[in-house]
């Protein structure tokens, strides 16, 4: 699918478009890191609609036990897991990651810094070729015998390493396999994306005047390279484990399963903040340009970013408050846990204060941008319940958590993502979209995502548990006054899924007539708005790529006629 | 044509050399992962020593051997394809991949003897990870062997030659990892 609709999009290229394959070949073939980075756009927004579709599945069935799901069907307890599992794992691993850092990444990074491209191109594209195998082993995992794997997106042995356990032997292994794939994909875009950042920049253009979404990007490369290492050895580990035979998370066989969630959350926690900091990047790019304001500052937050990353790596254990783990230790851990809403509050500061005193658009990818500050903030500040381990040892398992870490993967993944869309859309596709559905598209995801997770805070909280299939077998959760607010929040998902029909309207309305956006509709001052939109194969013509005079963020020079100053014009 | 980004070098250093110390990087820390986790575990399990008694530590030091020689004639390599010649360069590279199949048949015969005397990767959690960190290393030699092989082809017709180097270094990690598995492996008892 992601194929096709890329090829719709890319007729523009055709012009310019002089080596390497023609035809369909081209955009399932191509190093341009445009086409790859549309590869990834689109295949990780239909990896996002089947999330989205096995979340309605779910809701259904917490909301109206046993109910007949329109469009799937009675919910059997294996199935109900294995939709869980997968939702989770897809909305991280293939929804938030391959849109937020490896499609805009690759879109951005060479634009914004003034390169003809990656400077591994044909790496570029096997990365691409792995993520799409790891994708579709993924989707093939949930329809071999036995089902999808049910043990959770965090994959705790023995659950997962014991097929009598798990009853899915063959789904657990292929989930396992999907999940290591789409690590080796990333790691060879992060090696792509950091050596590109550091190596392939325009003349003039020193490490200060890099536009923060590109720094951020590698930051988090650089981040997700360093945690996810330990995991891939854990992941053999496990492999082994499920297929041999061995006893690596087996205590009756001198193995231990808290090694699991060690290799596991060592880099689980750094992902949080592999998928925040490119959200956070494309914030305060959007906010620049709408509140024509230079960002308040550059250095503090590049060096608050480079310091979240750095203490993300001692954090970990918070999720094994109740796993057993020495509460000495756990003490440590609350206070690096709380530490790190330190550096996190920075950013948020950094980006009010730019937004003090500008001059303030509230065009949609301005809202979105605003938006992700605002429920993020929530997110971040029930964390800190979470990060405390006196509170966590009885919030552990709730659905406060399930609350807590939508509240910030849906701004990182979803918000971040429409304000990325919007905001580069016109680059994307040489055409304006619609603002005045863009609005409506905006309130429609925001406000029902508000009454999606308020209430399940409330249920959480009257101690909901996590991963049970019906609560009808729990009396004392299945209160009228609880199934309300699962019922809430269930009817609050399926409008916002309704409110996505307005998004691909206008996606697919401006894509095929909106009115063109010209080179720079935005008035933004970084290089990729420099050339043609969309920029043609090579991004400028050979011998004009630009050269760069000053930092990303001229907006508002007192000495100018025009309020903002690209990084290309001479003085 | 390569993109004008690949020839680009703001850093100064060449964006290969670049690229490779930083695929380095992500290696040590699947190395470095395995390894914690065995060291935890054998600090917590003494007994794992009687295990580890049966290993052999003369092969063991016989590989560590061919791959030390190994990585000079990889060394060698890089001199040659630094002075431009690609003929012997891609000599010594042929030498070096000789080196990397003597260290993997050498240990298919090892392993072949340990398993039909019951030291199978199931016999209990030493092996596991004695089969795991060496087979994951093994994977390394025989995936660095087949690359060399490319670039020998490469550099012999004079192409490339700058790939030598990088190699190289890799062929050095690779031994790195070596030192690292055969104290821990074979010599602790």
């Amino acid at each position: 699918m992601s194929e096709t609709a890329v090829a719709v999009g890319h007729d523009l290229h055709e012009a310019h478009d002089h080596h390497g394959p023609t035809g369909i070949l081209k955009y399932i073939w191509s190093t341009d890191h445009k086409i790859i980075a549309m590869q990834y756009l689109f295949t990780g927004m239909f990896m996002g609609l089947i999330g989205g579709y096995m979340a309605y599945v779910f809701r259904m069935q917490l909301a109206f036990p046993g109910i007949n799901v329109p469009g799937f069907g009675q919910v059997s307890p294996g199935e109900y897991n294995a939709l869980v599992t997968n939702h989770g794992s897809i909305m991280i691993f293939w929804v938030a990651m391959p849109v937020l850092i490896a499609a805009f990444g690759n879109y951005l990074i060479p634009l914004m810094i003034g390169a003809d491209d990656m400077v591994f191109p044909r790496i570029n594209r096997l990365s691409f070729q792995v993520f799409l195998l790891s994708a579709v082993i993924l989707l093939l995992s949930l329809f071999v015998q036995g089902g999808g794997f049910g043990g959770a997106w965090t994959a705790y042995p023995p659950l997962s390493a014991v097929a009598e356990y798990n009853q899915t032997d063959l789904g657990s292994s292929l989930w396992l396999i999907a999940v290591a794939l789409e690590f080796v994909a990333f790691l060879l875009g992060g090696i792509n994306f950091i050596t590109t950042l550091m190596n392939s920049r325009a003349p003039g253009m020193k490490a200060y005047d890099i536009p923060m979404v590109c720094w951020m990007i590698v930051i988090a490369s650089v981040l997700f390279m360093l945690s996810v290492g330990p995991l891939i050895a854990g992941a053999a580990m496990l492999l082994l484990d499920q297929t041999l035979g061995t006893g690596f998370y087996d205590p009756a066989r001198g193995g231990d399963p808290i090694l699991w969630q060690h290799l596991f959350w060592f880099f689980g926690h750094p992902e949080v903040y592999v998928v925040l900091l490119p959200a956070i990047g494309i914030t305060i790019d959007v906010i620049a340009t709408f509140a024509r304001k230079k960002v308040f500052g550059y250095k503090m937050m590049l060096y608050t970013a480079v310091a979240t990353g750095v203490l993300s790596f001692f954090v970990w254990a918070h999720h094994q408050f109740i796993a057993g783990i020495d509460p000495r230790m756990a003490n440590v851990f609350t206070v690096t846990t709380l530490l790190i809403s330190v550096p996190i509050a920075e950013l948020c500061f950094v980006i009010v204060a730019t937004l003090y005193g500008g001059s303030i658009r509230l065009t949609t990818p301005m809202l979105w941008a605003l938006a992700f500050m605002a429920e993020f903030l929530i997110g971040g500040v029930t964390g800190i319940f979470l990060g405390a381990s006196g509170a966590d040892i009885y919030f552990h398992d709730t659905y406060f958590v399930l609350a807590h870490f939508h509240y910030t993967f849906f701004p990182i993944a979803i918000i971040g993502t429409f304000c990325a869309f919007t905001y580069w859309f016109p680059k994307m596709f040489g055409k304006m979209m619609d603002d005045r559905l863009g609005k409506i598209h905006f309130w429609g995801t925001i406000i029902p995502f508000n009454f999606i997770f308020i209430p399940l805070f409330v249920l959480g909280m009257g101690g909901q548990h996590r991963r049970i299939y019906n609560y009808q077998h729990f009396p004392e959760l299945a209160t009228d006054s609880m199934y309300n607010l699962r019922q809430i929040a269930t009817i609050a998902l399926l409008v916002m899924l309704a409110f996505q029909v307005v998004f691909f309207f206008n996606m697919i309305k401006s894509w095929i007539n909106g009115p063109a956006a010209g080179r720079n509709p935005w008035k933004s001052t970084t290089l990729e708005w420099t050339t043609e939109s969309p920029p043609p194969h090579g991004n400028w013509p050979r011998d004009e790529l630009p050269n760069v005079y000053r930092g990303p963020y001229e907006y508002g020079h007192p000495d100018r006629e025009e309020d903002y100053w690209p990084q290309n014009e001479p003085v | 044509m390569k993109p004008i980004a690949t020839t680009r070098s703001a850093t100064g250093v060449p964006t290969g050399r670049l690229a490779i110390w930083w695929v380095l990087a992500s290696e040590v820390v699947i190395f470095g992962g395995l390894l914690a986790s065995y060291l935890m575990f054998r600090l917590g399990h003494p007994e794992w020593a009687e295990a580890a008694s049966h290993t052999n530590t003369w092969v063991g030091a016989f590989n560590t051997f061919v791959l030390l020689t190994s990585s000079f004639t990889a060394v060698l390599a890089h001199q040659a394809a630094e002075k431009g010649d690609g003929k012997a360069a891609a000599k010594y590279l042929v030498l070096t991949i000789g080196g990397a199949l003597t260290f993997a048949l050498v240990k298919a015969g090892e392993w072949t003897y340990e398993i039909s005397h019951g030291y199978t990767i199931t016999a209990n959690n030493f092996w596991a990870f004695y089969y795991t960190a060496a087979g994951l290393h093994a994977l390394h030699v025989i995936g660095g062997a087949i690359i060399m092989g490319f670039i020998a082809f490469d550099a012999y017709r004079g192409k490339e030659l700058q790939r030598v180097e990088l190699i190289g270094i890799y062929w050095h990690f690779v031994d790195v990892v070596w030192i690292f598995l055969f104290p821990l492996l074979y010599i602790a008892k």
